[in-house]
């Protein structure tokens, strides 16, 4: 009997307690002045490798702080785990995240710390700079370098076969037709994993662009739209073009990222569209392979606007929720990682396929051909432009949906661009932009 | 156990349901005593629920909630993904609800029936219900696999070339639906076991005097009097059915593209968008829907069984 109040209490203590959750997931601090920083990362298998390597590099050049890298799920689970810990102030010390648009989804000003008081901020490449900046005000650190999105190709089989590197959408659909015909696969998509269904029509924004100049600020005022944009539409079309001509691999439904880069390697499939950061891992699994990989801007109609679209690099944050010690520790970390120093440790983690976005920070030598490749698109003047996510906050959530759809012969293509309009006005919506 | 109680429904809400207002004085506890339950349905289902309306009415970003009316109900229902969602939903629903219900309803009368090892053939109808759904939603992912799938591959053998389960938009659906059937059969099973047992021997024997054959045994006794039973396995898996989620996000993902969308994955796509306010809007949605249907289905089917 005498226990009942004891037991009310502790109950009614539980429940109360239950709300709140500041305390969990905090890291502890190690004696004697150390100080231990946790790093959340993606989980792909480069971003793991780039950020142990990092972690390691900068503790060997401070000996005090020990970095401990996490990983997260990639893609729309990813996004809704960095937000939902951000908004908790259950976020690691220092964090790696998508730049352009969906760092905007974040509310930076909220949310992260603002690193314009550090000296290394002026040495950043400016068109990275824009994509982690928002109100005046600077965020975060370049993870590697740019990347490309873009159409990579096995030169093997184009050796083979005789073929030239297609600058116009006929020539390449022409191109097509011979590969298919010698028993290989023209286009490799791997729609089990959806996000690798976009590239058709991300990747095309460079001759959107050079159509129409003004798309992306007339798209974010709500003005100009993918299914009434010629330009802007025609990314939707290729996709279904090249399923209706039966072009694809036989299992592009049931097929993952993974198969597609053994499929590129190994030349059963001549084309694959993706980033082209993905050479990373074949260099990692196909070694011997990975010198065939070459890489070529998406075809547009018009051979002489022909250019390739640019992916800035990921950014690195750090919270609100970081404080004293670490706080000083973070932003130390971050200014390693800007640093030539840290372009280095990221290149020996990952081959590097673009410039990087660091004044002073210079490729290795023995570049890969995909690097070559992409350095020649952006050394032409006019020869390449950043994707939209970096020139507009709008990017729908339903896209990678929408572009398996279209591209497995469900929807058709005008049917899919205007679906897509439906997903991004939701965003424009919920990020509270002017004229939606 | 279901049968016996779905049937004393009457007695059994005047011995145990809660004392009319008034009457109150009666109660055996002080007040005191209901407290700790009371805070904890307060805080865990009280408060959530009206604060779910609330922000079903706001723009919500986690970070901050402004007030937008009704717009996010008007969004919601233009949302095109949600048209064929509800179509998904309910052919999912009534799907395994009925496969359930006739395979389950099968299954009893062989498992009452005097078998060899009938204990043990009964708990192993009953295992794929304890197994966790992830587990066998990714389990069969992979047997299900156009290419490499065990499945395809026995079907080979005899010579069929099977379909590309989860990835062909027209079967995608119906395969998920395939599985949850497998799992969630031993319950049914279970439940009419119940039923078809606690008929009283009399009935048949009567009724072999009278010179009744198999099927009329069942169509004139088994079926009437396991009654009770089929309304609670009706109900549980039509109501399994219309919120079901975890095994078509282990399995598909709604997709291809949206060809397995239910209205919870549409949902569920909401929020990992980050749009909160919709996807709130959406469960409240997905409440109604669902009260409205099983209420009156469940009233439709509980009068009939007082008029037996």
């Amino acid at each position: 009997m005498r226990f009942r109040p004891l037991i009310l209490l502790a109950v009614t203590g539980l429940a109360l307690s239950a709300c709140s959750a500041g305390s969990l997931g905090s890291s502890d601090d190690e004696g004697g002045g150390k100080v231990a920083l946790s790093f959340l990362v993606d989980n792909s298998e480069d971003a793991a490798r780039i950020g142990e390597q990092l972690a390691r590099d900068f503790t060997a050049a401070n000996p005090d702080i020990t970095v401990k890298v996490e990983t997260r799920p990639q893609g729309a689970e990813g996004d809704n785990l960095i937000k939902t810990r951000l908004s908790t102030g259950d976020m690691t010390d220092v964090f790696q995240y998508n730049s352009g648009s969906l760092f905007q989804a974040l509310a930076p000003q909220k949310n992260l710390v603002s690193l314009d008081d550090q000296p290394w901020v002026g040495h950043l490449d400016d068109n990275f700079r824009t994509t982690v900046s928002t109100g005046g005000r600077t965020y975060g650190a370049p993870w590697g370098g740019f990347i490309a999105g873009a159409i990579m190709y096995n030169k093997a089989v184009y050796a083979r076969l005789g073929l030239q590197v297609p600058k116009t959408w006929a020539a390449f659909m022409a191109n097509n037709a011979r590969i298919k015909a010698a028993g290989i696969a023209p286009v490799i998509q791997t729609y089990q994993d959806t996000w690798t269904s976009q590239l058709f029509v991300l990747g095309d924004f460079h001759n959107v662009t050079a159509a129409e100049p003004d798309f992306p600020a007339r798209y974010t005022r709500n003005q100009a739209r993918y299914a009434t944009s010629p330009a802007a539409l025609k990314g939707f079309r290729h996709l279904q073009e090249v399923h209706d001509a039966g072009y694809l691999n036989k299992d592009f439904a049931s097929a993952k990222f993974d198969d597609g880069l053994k499929k590129l390697a190994r030349g059963e499939g001549a084309h694959y569209p993706m980033l082209s950061s993905a050479v990373s891992t074949i260099v990692a699994n196909y070694p011997q392979q990975a010198g065939d990989i070459g890489l070529f801007a998406i075809p547009s109609d018009d051979a002489a606007r022909n250019g390739l679209t640019v992916w800035s690099p990921a950014g690195v944050y750090i919270p609100t929720s970081t404080a004293g010690a670490k706080l000083d520790a973070a932003r130390k970390f971050l200014a390693f990682i800007a640093s030539p120093a840290g372009c280095a440790s990221t290149g020996t983690a990952s081959t590097p396929v673009g410039p990087y976005a660091v004044k002073g920070c210079r490729l290795p030598a023995d570049v890969t051909q995909v690097a070559k490749d992409t350095q020649q698109y952006l050394d032409r003047p006019g020869g390449s432009s950043l994707a939209l996510e970096f020139l507009s906050p709008i990017k729908g959530p339903a896209l990678e949906q929408i572009t398996v759809e279209v591209g497995s012969g469900i929807r058709p293509a005008a049917d899919g661009a205007a679906l897509y309009d439906q997903d991004v006005r939701k965003q424009a919506q919920q990020l509270g932009l002017e004229g939606w | 156990m279901a049968t016996t109680t779905m049937r004393r429904t009457p007695a059994g809400r005047r011995a145990t349901g809660a004392p009319a207002p008034g009457v109150g004085a009666r109660s055996p506890y002080p007040y005191w005593f209901y407290l700790p339950a009371a805070v904890i349905y307060g805080l865990l289902f009280i408060v959530p629920t009206l604060t779910a309306f609330y922000f079903s009415l706001t723009r919500w970003t986690i970070f901050d909630a402004q007030f937008i009316g009704l717009d996010n109900y008007v969004t919601f229902f233009r949302e095109p993904a949600l048209v064929s969602g509800l179509t998904h939903t309910l052919v999912y629903a009534v799907v395994t609800s009925g496969a359930k219900v006739v395979l389950g309803m099968l299954l009893a009368l062989l498992l009452t029936s005097r078998i060899v090892g009938r204990g043990y053939l009964r708990s192993v109808v009953f295992f794929p219900v304890l197994v966790s759904t992830i587990g066998v939603g990714l389990t069969f992912t992979v047997l299900m696999n156009p290419d490499q799938g065990l499945i395809n591959d026995a079907l080979a053998v005899t010579g069929i070339d099977g379909p590309a389960w989860l990835t062909d938009p027209r079967y995608a659906l119906l395969s998920v639906a395939l599985v949850d059937v497998w799992k969630g059969v031993g319950l049914a099973t279970v439940i009419f076991i119940a039923g078809i047992v606690s008929i009283p021997r009399e009935y048949f024997e009567a009724a072999k005097v009278d010179g009744a054959g198999a099927w009329d045994t069942f169509r004139r006794i088994v079926l009437p009097l396991s009654r009770p039973a089929t309304v609670t396995v009706i109900l549980l898996s039509l109501i399994g059915g219309l919120r079901s989620f975890d095994l078509i996000w282990a399995m598909t993902r709604g997709g291809p593209g949206f060809t397995s969308d239910v209205i919870a994955s549409v949902i569920y796509k909401q929020y990992q968008a980050g749009f909160y306010g919709l996807s709130t809007a959406g469960n409240v949605v997905l409440f109604l829907v669902v009260t409205a249907i099983v209420v009156p289905l469940s009233r439709l089917l509980n009068r009939k069984e007082v008029d037996l």
